[in-house]
């Protein structure tokens, strides 16, 4: 169970956004999860509603966007599906994940006067 | 503006950010990874479930060196400090990391025990990670090497059902092979699983126990140590911090 160890992380970087616009109330967070990052959605969700109070995160919501691995070939770049060999038939080349283990926080709403 | 009543104050702003989360962490482990360097050292996070013969396979590998290399390592443990005793025995000088409950070890926890690790003077540094499948997975601990330890006792559909971990990994050793033939374990089985969630598969089959494969294991490291290739980046917005410090 990770996913409280990075609602930290998140709420930490949250703080820090705020203090450089002057935020005061934040009403929505934006991150970006990949299906294949390790992290799992729902306890997410959970850490962020237990961690949120008494924080500047305190009533606010997240929006989670999930995102399907993709790789591809380095040099045809074909995509090789999920759950395939990953390697390029064509080139003989290993496939690279080009998406799918994002742990990222996208964009925050709140108020701010200072921007 | 003002979502509730559409009074239009407060201003409610976007603040675009798109940044890993954990980039705290990755500044810190983009830190040790310099430490490593200034040391000469390769590191090598080793991941596996708990049982998978992590600490053995460590062992094995001090014994097979036999005093060739100058090997260190830290251990993850919740609550004891046993594999570090056990690798103190077998002349890997050895560190606990205590990490209470929590089921990873992170880039500021082996930073810290690097600072206080009895000896700079090492050439192989193995980090021994928490013994799970999922968690250590996420966090860039400075590594030069992700190596997985997965036993035969534990199935070949291991690395489907824990694609992370394994597509994370330069290395799976495949341990306690020497139990294979009490088994009902297809290698090819686990080769396959591997190749459909690890792009470079690489697979190492060793048995601490009869010693068979161990210094396939330690060519592998040596070749490391002499040709480290920096692992890709992790994650794909990844962004580099320039990251000041002061050592105490």
């Amino acid at each position: 169970m990770h996913e409280y160890s990075i609602v930290a992380s998140l709420i930490n970087r949250v703080q820090q956004e705020a203090a450089v616009h002057g935020g005061a109330r934040v009403h929505r967070l934006h991150v970006k999860i990949g299906e294949l990052s390790g992290v799992e959605v729902d306890l997410l969700k959970t850490a962020f509603d237990t961690f949120r109070e008494r924080t500047i995160c305190e009533g606010a919501e997240m929006k989670i966007d999930t995102v399907a691995p993709a790789w591809a070939c380095p040099s045809c770049e074909r995509t090789v599906a999920r759950g395939a060999i990953l390697r390029c038939e064509a080139c003989d080349r290993p496939a690279r994940m080009i998406q799918g283990d994002e742990i990222i926080l996208q964009r925050i709403e709140m108020e701010a006067p200072n921007v | 503006m003002c979502e509730t009543c559409g009074c239009g104050d407060p201003e409610i702003v976007p603040i675009e950010v798109a940044e890993r989360i954990l980039s705290d962490n990755d500044a810190q482990a983009g830190h040790n990874r310099s430490h490593f360097a200034g040391l000469g050292l390769l590191a090598i996070n080793l991941m596996g479930s708990p049982g998978a013969g992590k600490t053995a396979v460590l062992e094995a590998t001090a014994k097979e060196a036999n005093g060739r290399l100058k090997l260190g390592a830290v251990s993850g443990d919740l609550a004891t400090e046993r594999d570090a005793d056990r690798l103190n025995a077998s002349g890997i000088v050895s560190a606990t990391i205590t990490t209470g409950s929590a089921c990873h070890l992170d880039a500021r926890l082996v930073h810290h025990a690097l600072h206080h690790f009895p000896s700079n003077d090492r050439d192989i540094f193995f980090i021994e990670n928490v013994g799970n499948l999922v968690c250590p997975a996420i966090y860039d601990l400075g590594q030069a090497a992700n190596v997985v330890a997965l036993s035969v006792t534990e199935g070949e559909d291991k690395p489907l059902k824990y694609p992370v971990m394994f597509q994370k990994a330069d290395l799976v050793l495949l341990t306690k092979i020497d139990l294979i033939p009490h088994l009902d374990f297809d290698v090819a089985a686990v080769e396959d699983a591997l190749a459909r969630v690890m792009p470079e598969a690489s697979l190492l089959k060793v048995s601490a126990k009869t010693g068979e494969g161990i210094d396939a294991w330690l060519r592998w490291l040596e070749q490391r140590r002499s040709a480290p290739v920096e692992r890709a980046t992790e994650g794909h917005e990844h962004h580099h911090h320039e990251h000041q410090h002061e050592h105490n």
